[in-house]
């Protein structure tokens, strides 16, 4: 067995069941693993409740069990100004960020894996599920995970091959019952917590509420592509292309089809709203993204080249033939069939069969060349 | 791996002298020092004896004597209990902005009770301004509560010239002594003061208790209630074996010792400063290195290097030192010391350390922190960052 004990690996522990199985196995491999817990957002609430105070609590007594040092570091100050600010701003755009996509290749991936090597750390490891793998030059591949319920590379895409020069993966092979598995097999405390759902900062609480703090709303009319009033909006970034719940309209007109988002005016502060969970301006043949980022570097693939591509997390692949521009800036994504709620702000992720070659921010959707949503 | 301990103004470790003498009392001396059989004579006269030591080491009669669980409970108890006896003399308090947390959280407190509390700014060296003081002093101030040195910056406040301004003035004249017991010299008939707070754990004696020194003359009801231990003073059983250890701790510091103590301090502070400088160290000292200052308090301010990231690092090598307080999450709450010192912004705030020396370090720990420091350093200047 080769000696790990010279490798410092530092394992970024969120409390949950995956980092603290992630720390576990590599403190079992010999590797000098010290533990870290991210404060990125605070949400002490009136009664003086913090999630990340419970949270710390519980990477406490993790690493206390395996036996390794742990700390804390916040980042609230990087969250704030580089994920927040940029989530706020693609709302007042009308659109629908994916904070975790940012905050993974500025926080996780970038201010956390500084301070990691600033503690003399040779690697960072991670709960998520993902593989990576080194080709011939030594360059890293990121790879679906083995859990492909579970795959988190959507969330990845935005990372260099340089960043992920430093990082371990070692949940990537696994599924996720093992991991409960593991973890109770070795009397972890958080062995049954149930798994964080949602943004991290919003957590389980009322969305709209949440972002209503931040953002002044502009309620406004609700109305078909044809022009004909159904109603009320209670402010356009409430919505999200596709959505159906909230809408309290109920079926009516030709039929009695449930109605959904299908548009925004952000200038004239009109949602546009259509019949059927099959309309057909949710379907898109189309997209353009910018924001572009590659895990290595494709140029060899030329300008156009085949792939598969995923719109959003958990979403099947769908074939597609993609165009660069000129300067590589801005890519056209074709797809061989329509994809439905193609949603400006969500990210298009890039892969080659198993491994996720990056990706972009979408920016518009289209379909017959006639671009959709309006936003 | 090799550990140093640096952080004596948190807390100490026991003196195995006060180790041996609780582990003899627990032994064979377990009575309620309230009961009127041999146990608890027993118990009351090993009591007595360690008040005795302990209130000679301030020149205060036994009496003046109240045993606590320590600093906290021993300022509160001194502010809240005064600010309710003396309501009817007036209601406004005068303290610093660099106090301990249980002097000014009790404080703001008695804010929100309709209380009215000056705090006294600091300069660069911790101190307060005696004409500032005077200035703030009004005919309804029933209490200054000021500390004797700052367990951040070790800065070592004008005590006995607070007292004798305070002398012919109503207020009673509080002073939380807890880094300064133990290893300054203290005479509270000579410096007029009134109360005085203390903790066992930072001279080398048990946690969870103290003592809160109040002069005869000062009258308040006891903060806990219950029954009448500590002459109705201070509700609860006494805690004897640990109360004979704290007495033990007393005793070994001698004048002498003290005065040894205080010497290798300032050695040490030098020994640093050479080791820092011949590394070419970018550093500042955050307060002064005056001698009448806190000895055993270094506050470093290494330039360009995070609290986060040096505390970290030192501890990875097995050397603890302080970054500041952690708040809940294990991160470190902003120094409300450093902030009173230098601005809000001044980046001394998340690029300091303290490193606070005990009767137990010796040069070559300090060597071995130098070196360490000199190292972590040089490797975060040269450390290259990803993309």
């Amino acid at each position: 067995m080769t000696d790990n004990s010279k490798t410092r690996v530092v394992v970024g522990m969120s409390g949950g069941v995956d980092s603290s199985v992630v720390a576990y196995l590599l403190k079992q491999q010999g590797y000098d693993v010290v533990g870290v817990f991210m404060k990125n957002w605070d949400d002490t609430d009136e009664n003086g409740f913090c999630t990340a105070t419970e949270d710390y609590k519980d990477v406490a007594k993790v690493a206390s069990k395996i036996g390794i040092p742990y700390y804390s570091v916040n980042f609230e100050k990087e969250y704030w100004d580089r994920v927040f600010t940029y989530f706020l701003d693609e709302y007042k755009k009308g659109r629908t960020p994916n904070p975790d996509v940012i905050c993974n290749n500025e926080i996780k991936f970038k201010a956390f894996l500084d301070y990691a090597i600033s503690l003399g750390a040779d690697y960072v490891a991670t709960g998520h599920y993902a593989k990576l793998k080194r080709d011939a030059q030594g360059n890293q591949h990121l790879l679906r995970s083995e859990d492909m319920n579970k795959d988190q590379t959507y969330f990845l895409n935005q990372l260099t091959h340089k960043q992920l020069d430093h990082v371990m993966f070692p949940l990537g092979g696994m599924v996720k019952a093992k991991v409960r598995k593991i973890a109770e097999k070795a009397g972890l405390a958080v062995a049954n917590k149930k798994d964080s759902v949602g943004i991290c900062f919003i957590g389980e609480k009322n969305f709209k509420e949440f972002l209503g703090n931040y953002l002044p709303a502009k309620a406004g009319k609700m109305m078909t592509i044809d022009g004909e009033v159904k109603g009320d909006h209670a402010g356009l970034m409430y919505y999200t292309i596709g959505q159906r719940r909230g809408l309290g309209i109920g079926g009516g007109s030709q039929n009695n089809d449930p109605w959904f988002v299908i548009g925004k005016d952000l200038k004239k502060n009109i949602l546009y709203v259509g019949q059927g969970y099959h309309n057909e301006h949710l379907y898109a043949d189309r997209l353009v993204a910018s924001d572009l980022h590659f895990v290595n570097d494709i140029s060899d693939r030329g300008d156009s080249f085949r792939c598969t591509a995923k719109f959003r997390y958990r979403a099947m692949d769908v074939d597609v033939t993609v165009h660069f521009n000129a300067d590589r800036t801005q890519m056209t994504v074709d797809f061989d069939d329509p994809a439905r709620a193609i949603t400006p702000g969500q990210a298009v992720v890039l892969y080659d069969g198993e491994e996720c070659l990056g990706g972009g921010i979408i920016d518009a959707a289209y379909s017959k060349d006639r671009e959709l949503q309006y936003i | 791996m090799k550990q140093v301990y640096f952080d004596n103004a948190a807390t100490t470790p026991m003196a195995p002298e006060v180790v041996e003498k609780m582990t003899e009392e627990m032994s064979h001396n377990f009575g309620n020092a309230s009961s009127t059989h041999s146990f608890g004579r027993k118990a009351r006269m090993t009591l007595d004896q360690s008040r005795q030591i302990i209130a000679d080491s301030i020149n205060a009669n036994e009496d003046e004597i109240i045993f606590t669980s320590g600093g906290t409970e021993s300022d509160n108890t001194a502010i809240m209990q005064t600010a309710i006896a003396r309501k009817k003399l007036g209601k406004h308090i005068i303290t610093t902005a660099i106090e301990h947390p249980a002097v000014l959280k009790t404080l703001a407190y008695l804010e929100t009770l309709g209380y009215e509390v000056t705090y006294l700014p600091v300069d660069k060296n911790g101190l307060i301004d005696l004409d500032e003081f005077k200035a703030a002093l009004r005919d309804d101030t029933i209490l200054v509560t000021i500390m004797m040195g700052n367990n951040e910056v070790g800065s070592h406040m004008p005590i006995h010239e607070i007292g004798e301004i305070l002398k012919d003035h109503q207020a009673w004249f509080h002073t939380d002594a807890v880094q300064t017991y133990g290893l300054l010299d203290i005479d509270v008939k000579r410096d007029h003061i009134d109360m005085l707070s203390t903790s066992a754990h930072k001279l080398n004696g048990p946690k969870f208790l103290g003592f809160l020194y109040k002069r005869d003359g000062v009258n308040f009801p006891s903060f806990l209630r219950g029954g009448e231990q500590e002459d109705k003073r201070r509700a609860g059983t006494e805690n004897v074996p640990g109360i004979a250890g704290f007495a033990k701790a007393v005793s070994l510091l001698t004048p002498e010792v003290k005065t040894g103590m205080q010497k290798k301090y300032m050695g040490f502070k030098q020994q640093i400063i050479k080791g820092l400088n011949d590394a070419d160290i970018d550093f500042e000292i955050n307060g002064s290195l005056d001698p009448n200052n806190l000895q055993h308090v270094f506050n470093l301010w290494i330039k360009g290097v995070s609290t986060y990231v040096m505390q970290t690092n030192l501890d990875l090598n097995g050397i603890a030192i302080s970054g500041g307080s952690a708040c809940t999450a294990g991160s470190l709450e902003p120094s409300h010391v450093l902030i009173a010192m230098f601005g809000k912004d001044s980046p001394r705030i998340s690029e300091s350390i303290r490193i606070s020396f005990g009767k137990y370090n010796t040069s070559d720990d300090v060597d071995y922190l130098v070196s360490n420091l000199v190292q972590i350093i040089q490797r975060l200047k040269s450390k290259e960052t990803v993309k």
